[in-house]
């Protein structure tokens, strides 16, 4: 048995459908009863947002597919893409939606349920830098393009610093990149007032 | 009487955006208009903070709502198209989804909600303050050429209380009316990718490449902005697509309160106009530094 599957992993033949039972059809009404998902069942996978996405093509699956794999049950697949992260939430898919699902935000609620069980693509910068930001509008209030940028090119990749140093210096000579961490005055305030508002 | 607006900047509007800000407060003053920022301001809880934490990027927006409303402002302008759809889905979501609402309950903005209304200074300006105040107030002709005015995703959708969300029209109809003609094409509201230059970088600098290439097509001269990310997107990384494709724009990429404040009078340095990284010879020639030609608009 072993050996049979590292056969099949060694090869390029891997089993793309779930099983009935594999697949997590519960999550799938989970889903569509969070805040924007309502319209999850009634899409018609007719590939209007797929169409209209600007990042499409650049996509593991389109937002199309993302529908429908959620509606199945395909729940690794969904919240493990990097689909999720790539939208840009530009709502173009939500505007021209025939069934006037809003797409984006079933994108947001994976985005955060993938955070959440930790199944977003490692090294991936974009839940990297969705984190930090995070992260720094609660401790300070305010984010700050700079440090932002920084701390997430130093998890992810800290050679791109490198490349970005040119953009970095254009920015300082055009007076258009403080240095500083931002910060409001009230920052206790904010804090308790978030407290107690987390989802986790 | 000048009227007096509650302005809440963003976070961009503080620093790549500097010169929105700059051009925004001159364009207003110029206008008789005050903007009085909110008091200690946090971050609106923007595409990045919700798609970790849904709850309390819609608290960090009520927030700013209640500031607002214990400064006893009505309309709070909102330059930045992040900042605005998610203040503007933050009181829709609190109206439509009882668990929404249950989550800013208790704090001040809770009853707050509603009464501010989130502006856009396009809107504003095309509703509130009309072409035909702004066309009198005109002091200087255009000496550039054609614009094409860049909507961007944020403003027009999902809410299009701004402007169509398909067609938007009002950001040519206002620089039309300070004599700057702006040609008509089809990727005004296509996506410029967002933080996407930070992040996966080539696949954002080739949304930007694209629409730079479609603007120049079209004639366009300049590419007029709206907001602080398309604006940083569509300027800092025209020197990088010469190196890879090899096609020279050289495309200024202005913000629309800056060619409505240089009609209006106000001088190159206080609209920011040095802030650009390209097309800096058409700005310059464009936006004289002393300015003899002052024409007053019968």
């Amino acid at each position: 048995m072993k050996k049979l599957k590292a056969f099949w992993l060694s090869s390029d033949m891997r089993r793309k459908m779930k099983f009935q039972r594999e697949a997590d059809l519960q999550w799938a009404q989970q889903v569509a009863e969070r805040p924007g998902c309502e319209g999850l069942f009634s899409c018609l996978q007719c590939g209007t947002c797929s169409g209209t996405c600007p990042l499409s093509i650049y996509m593991d699956f389109g937002p199309r597919k993302i529908i429908s794999l959620v509606r199945e049950g395909f729940r690794e697949e969904a919240l493990s893409s990097q689909t999720i992260w790539l939208c840009a939430s530009c709502y173009s898919c939500a505007v021209h939606c025939p069934r006037q699902i809003h797409i984006t935000d079933v994108m947001y609620s994976l985005k955060r349920e993938a955070i959440q069980q930790k199944l977003y693509p490692k090294r991936f910068p974009i839940p990297v830098l969705a984190q930090e930001f995070y992260k720094m509008v609660r401790r300070y209030g305010r984010s700050s393009e700079f440090w932002l940028v920084l701390r997430m090119a130093l998890r992810t990749n800290p050679f791109q610093l490198l490349t970005m140093s040119g953009t970095g210096w254009q920015l300082m000579r055009t007076g258009r990149l403080r240095l500083g961490q931002d910060k409001i005055e009230n920052v206790k305030e904010l804090q308790s007032q978030m407290a107690g508002r987390e989802v986790r | 009487m000048a009227a007096t607006y509650g302005y809440f900047p963003g976070c961009s509007l503080k620093g790549t955006g500097a010169a929105y800000e700059e051009s925004l407060l001159t364009l207003f003053r110029l206008l008789d208009l005050s903007l009085q920022e909110l008091k200690d301001w946090n971050c609106c809880g923007a595409t990045s903070y919700m798609s970790i934490d849904e709850n309390s990027a819609f608290g960090l927006s009520a927030r700013n709502l209640g500031i607002a409303h214990e400064a006893g402002h009505r309309d709070l302008v909102t330059p930045c198209s992040a900042c605005y759809l998610v203040l503007r889905k933050t009181q829709d979501y609190a109206a439509k989804y009882p668990q929404i609402a249950k989550s800013i309950e208790g704090s001040p903005a809770a009853a707050a909600l509603d009464a501010v209304k989130i502006r856009h200074p396009m809107e504003l300006l095309y509703n509130d303050v009309g072409m035909a105040r702004i066309k009198s107030k005109m002091v200087r002709k255009w000496k550039g050429g054609p614009v094409a005015c860049y909507y961007g995703c944020q403003l027009v959708r999902p809410f299009a209380e701004a402007d169509r969300a398909h067609d938007p029209t009002r950001m040519d109809e206002l620089l039309r009316a300070v004599g700057v003609p702006t040609v008509d094409w089809a990727l005004k509201t296509k996506c410029c990718g967002g933080s996407l230059t930070g992040t996966i970088h080539e696949v954002g600098v080739r949304l930007n490449y694209i629409l730079l290439k479609e603007a120049a097509r079209k004639g366009a001269k300049a590419i007029v902005t709206i907001c602080p990310l398309c604006q940083y997107n569509l300027d800092a990384y025209q020197a990088e697509i010469r190196k890879e494709t090899g096609e020279a724009f050289d495309m200024p990429v202005l913000y629309f309160t800056q060619i409505l404040g240089w009609a209006l009078g106000g001088d190159a340095k206080s609209l920011g106009l040095g802030r650009a990284i390209s097309g800096c010879g058409s700005i310059k020639e464009w936006f004289p530094k002393r300015t003899q030609e002052v024409e007053v608009h019968a």
